[in-house]
């Protein structure tokens, strides 16, 4: 088994969030993990990425190699392309919130981003915040795109849940509760739209 | 043992408490924050009683760590890569006095300038300096490095070097540790000349370290940091540093280079171990994060030998990263990279946060400066920096941590007026306060705004050293009390604040202004923890 997986979004968005939910079930599963970040400048508003790779397998590089990617995961649907030369033409998922985050004056249109996005031959895009709001709260737009990706990742649902609720456990059990809720609306929206 | 999931900077770290470390010394800057903010985070390190707060700056952090190491205990250094150029008096004449106790100097290079001014390699400065330098390949070998690195000093007397870069400092991997060292007792040098560099001491420590050279060599042939691997096909031999490495075997199935190679970890390089690669091999690939240090060295001045290709030579780009498919297409491994990326997308640089004081700073800035253009504005190192870019484009320079005062005062001595250093707060007690009292003692008109958010933001909001002390610091150096005046940088307060911009301005002395708020993001974070701690109340 080995999945190389791009996340993107904005910073603040809680991409990293995502990647140490992922991270948690893969180490529950005893897969090799190696997660890069960003850190630093990039954080203030910019666009942030991390590279996640699990495997059964030790694994070399940090960086995962353009054209490899076997996902893009994105909780913003222009930073979501960003990163389409990262994916396989063969195989690779792109699975991203259509809720743009317009924080800059050039902004594009939404309607030109997403006929991009559905120009590839495999994607889910997802009204992230809508959902999340179905959830409970609009902050775990990341959850539901982390179920929207779940059916592509090749871990267990079950360990992807039981992350969250390590991940969450000092939070508390009602925002462990939101952000299981979210994780499975985001798991059937993609399992229907596949 | 289990395996524990860390940065490089935290594999680090923990390396280092396990290695016997009595204190980290350190100015925040990424890449190399996380090693410093591990050990503060640390239960262990606080029950081991592991000293850990911030320097004012990397040259105070360098010199505490010499000190503790005198003192017969283990320190260690951490520091970005442009911090080792603050931090380079103490750091050069550490590799002359040597050490008493461990010493490890980590520095964190940023090739590709995510977060800095410059790429520039400390490997090069390991070598200026003579003494070993450990560069990791991955998180387990950033354990295992600080681990040694602590003893190896100790048993050379001579400072350590680690130099990581930003990949492996910000990526999580399984690391697996080792026994814990305990910490050294006190103890003095034996030698009460030791760290003493009078010329005539300096000169016999220093034949000293000259003498050494060999014993490093040879260690780095025996450690396991440095590797050679034999490969059938002999058309090519390899030289991977570092990470570098981890790119090479990625482009082949099941990490098997079919090639000779010759993984280094460990410097100075290993000459004898390159020379059985050299003479194995038709040609020699050099794979190096940074700059072309080995490839350099193997070509010469007159590059007359097997062709050496690298990033002087052309097969890989001579700036910034490294990755899997640039070390691909060194190979000759054709690369067939995934969809073309749009057109309709849009850069996202960062920008200052929403509500952030800055903002209200420089809008009022701004509106004072209209009258003279652009060109009077020097700034410094901090999230501040970001009013270059639009909308703001507020700020007319960023050299180094402190350039804004003393290039304002060279501006102005050269006549430029009115001459503006803006400077956050911890730039200003981490290398402002010297340039301040240039100011004063010149009598050069400036003014300098000293943004204070009571914090060092840009790496993620870590204490400030100037934090309730500017205006006693601006006094003490002599600055007239009347021009050190303190607003709050507010949207509804603007013109006030705006009047006294004009004012000090329009003052032929120095003067020292200081718009005082706290960062948004350290208040937020104040803020949850402070209702969080209400729940846990009820």
């Amino acid at each position: 088994m080995k999945k190389d997986i791009i996340l993107g979004g904005v910073g603040g968005q809680g991409i990293l969030t995502i990647a140490a939910t992922i991270g948690t079930a893969a180490l529950l599963e005893g897969l090799y993990l190696k997660q890069s970040e960003v850190h630093g400048m990039s954080q203030r508003g910019g666009d942030v990425q991390a590279h996640l790779r699990i495997s059964s397998k030790p694994i070399a590089s940090d960086l995962i190699a353009a054209g490899k990617a076997d996902m893009v995961i994105a909780v913003e649907p222009m930073e979501s392309l960003r990163y389409v030369n990262m994916l396989n033409k063969d195989t690779g998922w792109l699975i991203t919130s259509m809720n743009p985050f317009a924080n800059i004056p050039d902004y594009p249109a939404i309607e030109d981003l997403l006929k991009e996005i559905w120009k590839l031959p495999r994607y889910i895009t997802i009204d992230a915040e809508k959902t999340a709001k179905e959830a409970g709260s609009i902050r775990a737009a990341n959850i539901v795109i982390l179920g929207a990706s779940a059916p592509f990742i090749g871990i267990k649902y079950q360990s992807l849940e039981q992350a969250i609720r390590k991940i969450f456990a000092k939070k508390g059990e009602d925002l462990i509760n939101l952000n299981l809720k979210a994780l499975k609306l985001g798991f059937d929206y993609a399992q229907k739209h596949r | 043992m289990d395996k524990i999931l860390l940065l490089g900077d935290e594999a680090i770290a923990q390396g280092a408490i396990d290695g016997g470390l009595s204190g980290v010394f350190a100015y925040p800057g990424t890449p190399s924050t996380e090693i410093t903010e591990y050990i503060q985070a640390s239960k262990e390190a606080k029950e081991l009683g592991i000293k850990s707060e911030w320097s004012a700056n990397e040259k105070t952090a360098m010199e505490t760590g010499i000190g503790m190491s005198y003192a017969g205990k283990k320190a260690m250094v951490c520091m970005k890569h442009v911090g080792l150029n603050v931090a380079a008096d103490a750091f050069m004449n550490s590799a002359i006095t040597g050490t008493n106790g461990g010493l490890v100097v980590v520095s964190a290079d940023d090739p590709s300038m995510h977060s800095s001014q410059n790429e520039q390699d400390s490997r090069f400065y390991g070598k200026f300096a003579m003494i070993p330098v450990l560069e990791p390949t991955n998180q387990q070998e950033a354990y295992d490095m600080a681990y040694y690195g602590l003893t190896l000093s100790e048993k050379f007397g001579t400072p350590v070097m680690i130099r990581v870069t930003t990949r492996l400092a910000h990526s999580r991997s399984g690391v697996v540790r080792k026994e814990q060292i305990p910490q050294n007792e006190m103890h003095l040098p034996g030698n009460h000349n030791q760290f003493i560099l009078l010329p005539s001491m300096a000169r016999k420590s220093y034949s000293g370290l000259l003498g050494k050279q060999s014993a490093f060599e040879s260690d780095g042939e025996s450690s396991g940091f440095n590797a050679f691997y034999d490969g059938n096909d002999k058309s090519l031999g390899i030289i991977a540093c570092g990470l570098a490495y981890n790119y090479l075997i990625e482009n082949f199935e099941d990490g098997k280079v079919p090639y000779p190679v010759l993984k280094i970890g460990q410097y100075p390089v290993p000459s004898a171990m390159v020379n059985t690669l050299y003479e194995a091999v038709d040609e020699i690939l050099v794979l190096e994060e940074g700059a072309p240090l080995v490839e350099e060295l193997l070509r010469g001045l007159l590059n007359r030998g097997k062709k050496i290709r690298g990033r002087m030579e052309g097969s890989l780009p001579r700036a910034g990263e490294l990755n899997p498919n640039l070390v691909a297409k060194a190979l000759g491994i054709e690369v067939e990279e995934g969809f073309e990326i749009p057109s309709v997308i849009k850069g996202r640089p960062p920008v200052l946060c929403d509500g952030c004081p800055h903002i209200d700073s420089f809008e009022a800035l701004n509106d004072a400066m209209k009258p003279y253009g652009r060109g009077h504005v020097f700034s410094d190192i901090g999230c501040y920096t970001l009013s270059a870019l639009k909308p703001l484009e507020s700020i007319d320079s960023c050299v180094d941590m402190g350039a804004s005062i003393t290039m304002a005062v060279g501006a102005a001595e050269a006549g430029l007026s009115p001459s503006i250093a803006v400077i956050g707060d911890s730039t200003f007690t981490h290398s402002g306060m010297t340039g301040l009292l240039d100011a004063v003692v010149k009598q050069v008109p400036i003014t300098v705004f000293i943004l204070d958010n009571a914090t060092v933001g840009m790496t993620g909001g870590q204490h400030s050293a100037a934090l309730g002390r500017i205006e006693d610091i601006c006094k003490g150096i002599g600055v007239e009390e009347e021009h050190i005046r303190v607003v709050k940088p507010l949207r509804r307060l603007h013109d006030e604040n705006l009047a006294i911009y004009k004012e000090e301005i329009a003052y032929k002395g120095v003067s020292v202004i200081i718009p005082r708020r706290e960062c948004v993001q350290t208040l937020s974070k104040r803020m949850k923890l402070k209702a969080a701690a209400k729940r846990n109340k009820k």
